[in-house]
């Protein structure tokens, strides 16, 4: 399959509703159309990568529903002394504000990628990536803090020893994503920052000429990052 | 909302829809957050919990993720594998409802229940 970007003109002649599913799978043809290589195959990673998380928050939910020892409650061991009065979850719902803006300035960064202001893209793929690099430590503090108090994944000091055993594997898989996603930020950012996408420069690991459409695959991966967060913040934070 | 595929030159939306929608996300996750600081319980509790987590994860994958204007192959191809998941999760609710009957028909020294429940006598 060549460089070239999907074309959609092709498209326009085709059937429409459920008719347009069998068509586009017929054989002897491109599936997935108006969408690049590059951009399907990062929904496939992130299919992957929905089971993998999905299989942590299973495990997570029969951990939780099969102990006979009460589960330690969420809203008081992430609770925040802050000014005297302790605010349940205060941290974590910080967290996910954080999670939530740097969502925001990745899309915002996609759209102008796309209208060739590499000035503005590169400046919101920074501002994403600071956003992200502030949920990681924010993170470490948490963790930091829970460790000081005992907390394991063996054991901890107010219940069901499965609870320090979820939290360490679902919270650390996903501050991993983050952090990965931080760093390639910072790659295609410096991508656009010098011009990569317009002048054809061939990147340094692929020798493949990149596109204004890596911002948004980059995209794909960062609001990914995000969506998995509404899940860890709905199942393990506030069930 | 087929319209706004720009042929192409990729996806190209109004700045406006996303700042529309990052609002929106704020709204919600402001909800779900006050879910906690209420301290609602029970029903009420867990169905506001997974509104708010449905309508935030609907909104991301579908305009910051611009799901909505792909083609129906690629959207089934991506969202339909998921659902395997909810049907892992309902056996897997059941394994643990009989690892829990277990554990208290012949193990039990410790009372039971649902998360945070007061602590009282297992019965016999």
């Amino acid at each position: 399959m060549g460089d070239a970007a999907p074309a959609g003109a092709e498209t326009a002649t085709r059937p429409v509703g459920w008719r347009s599913i069998v068509a586009d799978w017929g054989s002897d043809q491109q599936a997935f159309k108006e969408v690049s290589w590059g951009k399907a195959m990062m929904w496939i990673f992130l299919l992957s990568d929905t089971f993998i998380f999905g299989c942590f928050l299973l495990s997570y939910m029969t951990v939780r529903m099969s102990t006979t020892v009460p589960w330690p409650n969420p809203s008081e061991v992430f609770a925040l002394q802050i000014g005297g009065t302790s605010l349940p979850l205060i941290l974590i719902a910080i967290m996910t504000f954080v999670l939530i803006s740097s969502s925001g300035t990745m899309a915002m960064a996609v759209n102008y990628g796309y209208r060739r202001d590499r000035a503005k893209t590169a400046v919101l793929m920074l501002v994403t990536a600071a956003f992200g690099a502030t949920f990681v430590s924010m993170q470490a503090f948490e963790w930091t803090k829970l460790i000081r108090e005992g907390v394991r994944p063996w054991e901890n000091p107010w219940g069901a020893a499965q609870f320090g055993s979820s939290f360490f594997m679902i919270t650390g898989f996903h501050g991993t994503h983050v952090t990965i996603g931080v760093i390639f930020l910072i790659i295609i950012a410096r991508k656009v920052w010098r011009g990569d996408f317009d002048s054809g420069r061939k990147g340094f690991f692929t020798s493949r000429k990149g596109r204004y459409e890596n911002v948004e695959i980059m995209g794909l991966y960062w609001h990914f990052v995000d969506l998995v967060w509404v899940f860890i913040f709905a199942f393990f934070y506030l069930w | 909302m087929a319209h706004a595929t720009a042929g192409t030159s990729g996806q190209q939306h109004p700045i406006k829809l996303y700042l529309v929608v990052w609002a929106w996300l704020f709204v919600l996750s402001t909800g779900s957050y006050l879910v906690d600081y209420f301290h609602l319980h029970g029903t009420l509790r867990w169905s506001l919990i997974l509104l708010f987590m449905i309508l935030k994860a609907g909104l991301i994958v579908a305009v910051f993720m611009h799901m909505a204007w792909e083609r129906l192959a690629l959207m089934y191809a991506i969202l339909v594998p998921p659902v395997l998941v909810v049907v892992f999760m309902m056996l897997m609710v059941f394994e643990a409802d009989y690892t829990l009957f277990t554990r208290e028909r012949f193990f039990a020294v410790e009372p039971t229940g649902a998360a945070n429940a007061p602590h009282v006598p297992a019965p016999m």
